[in-house]
């Protein structure tokens, strides 16, 4: 039989190790696992470096991470939010590095890494300061700059209902980042707000098969 | 000569969308492009953290915390809308799915590009969000700014001064003087507001004008 479910947020984030490379879902606070982060605080591990695409709002989730020194660098489109003071103070203070990447090329480079890929050419960026260092292409007459993939270690996700063999439904914009982040990390963690009998989730309407799942906990 | 409003900037913009558009509006200003569609008409607006057929705020009791806009305010969808994951939504982006993407400016050049990720203010962290995508992938893309700076510099340059955002990508500049095109034969002034000479418009903006034979008088609806 298979079984995802984990008991508690300490056995859904049980080895996860300083200097893992975290993928953390969510569009600003909504689609964000913050029961997963909050439980990342109290493990306590260093180093991390963090895939989102903002850097955490007020003193919660992510932002928490950020202003215990947890984090080492962020990947993100966009760094602030409506409370950026985390990530603001860390920044200023040099403590944390920022890369900054715009917000298609990271669920992109998320995908081609899910996806075996070896990167791919984009005409994102072209001739702006965020494409400096990269190799530019010319395909058919048009300038394209090449962006590698990138896997994680960790995926923490939020989905709304998730059955024992991890297939996940969302709701609304709260997918945003779930589906993609879900399959390209060699660990994917899920917080679900609903654990539903096997079925449930009609087969037309699972947003992420099991495949890609390895741990669930209610939250 | 009065200038536009904002409000009026944001409805002059909204007359040239036609019926059937997928549009993505920026966040800030062309937001209120959308409060101005004229009746009759049948947009469906893209929001880039996965959504088609966004809808206006929403009332007292139809607030939904997992439904959200890009710029993170709470929003609707219209019957026919959809969601879809982040990958999709840019996939809709880059691959030239959008026939229109509306943004802010700080500014633009004569050859169309366009700055408006950064002014490299060492007080705060840069954020890029999806300016980048939308500029190179929309089928159009139209810019929103004032004609010129707070202390009257030109925005509308030979080259931007500010970081790029992406080369040779507006197609149309709105702003509170003058509807302007970017040609290959350079800029073109379509429309520019009661009471100002091209002559005054050319002297408020860096880069060469030239006047079309058809300009015509910018209206200001509404009246505020």
């Amino acid at each position: 039989m298979i079984n995802k479910q984990v008991p508690d947020i300490a056995a859904a984030l049980d080895g996860i190790r300083d200097g893992a490379t975290i993928l953390s879902a969510g569009f600003g606070a909504v689609g964000a696992p913050d029961e997963l982060l909050d439980g990342l605080l109290a493990v306590g591990v260093r180093d991390l470096v963090v895939v989102s695409n903002n850097a955490g709002s007020g003193m919660r989730g992510l932002a928490a991470l950020i202003n215990a020194g947890m984090v080492r660098k962020v990947i993100c489109s966009f760094p602030r939010t409506d409370d950026p003071r985390a990530f603001d103070a860390a920044y200023k203070a040099g403590k944390i590095e920022l890369e900054l990447v715009p917000q298609g090329i990271i669920s992109e480079r998320m995908r081609a890494g899910a996806a075996g890929l070896g990167g791919f050419y984009s005409p994102v960026g072209v001739g702006t300061k965020l494409a400096e260092g990269k190799e530019v292409r010319e395909i058919d007459g048009k300038r394209y700059v090449f962006e590698k993939p990138f896997r994680g270690d960790v995926a923490l996700l939020r989905a709304h209902r998730a059955d024992r063999w991890g297939n996940l439904a969302y709701r609304k914009s709260a997918r945003n980042f779930n589906p993609v982040m879900a399959m390209a990390a060699e660990l994917t963690v899920v917080q679900a707000k609903q654990m539903v009998e096997l079925g449930d989730i009609d087969p037309e309407c699972v947003h992420t098969p099991g495949i890609f799942v390895d741990r669930v906990v209610v939250v | 000569m009065t200038p536009l409003s904002r409000p009026q900037m944001a409805w002059r913009a909204a007359q040239d969308i036609e019926n059937g558009w997928y549009v993505n509006l920026g966040i800030g200003l062309p937001t209120q492009v959308s409060d101005h569609i004229p009746s009759g008409r049948e947009i469906v607006f893209h929001s880039e953290n996965g959504l088609l057929g966004m809808g206006p705020k929403p009332g007292p009791n139809e607030a939904d915390p997992d439904l959200i806009n890009a710029g993170k305010g709470l929003t609707t969808l219209i019957t026919g809308g959809s969601f879809f994951h982040h990958a999709d939504a840019f996939l809709m982006i880059r691959g030239g799915h959008l026939d229109l993407s509306i943004m802010g400016a700080f500014e633009v050049s004569e050859r169309g590009d366009l700055a408006n990720w950064t002014t490299e203010d060492p007080n705060f962290p840069p954020g890029v969000g999806g300016a980048m995508d939308l500029a190179v992938g929309a089928k159009r893309v139209r810019v929103l700014l004032e004609h010129t700076t707070k202390d009257g510099s030109p925005r509308i340059k030979v080259k931007c001064a500010y970081p790029l955002t992406a080369e040779r990508c507006v197609s149309r500049i709105y702003t509170n003087l003058a509807v302007i095109d970017v040609t290959p034969e350079g800029l073109m002034v379509r429309e520019i507001v009661d009471a100002l000479s091209f002559e005054e418009l050319q002297q408020k903006t860096e880069a060469p004008l030239k006047l079309a034979n058809d300009w015509c008088p910018l209206l200001a609806k509404p009246a505020h």
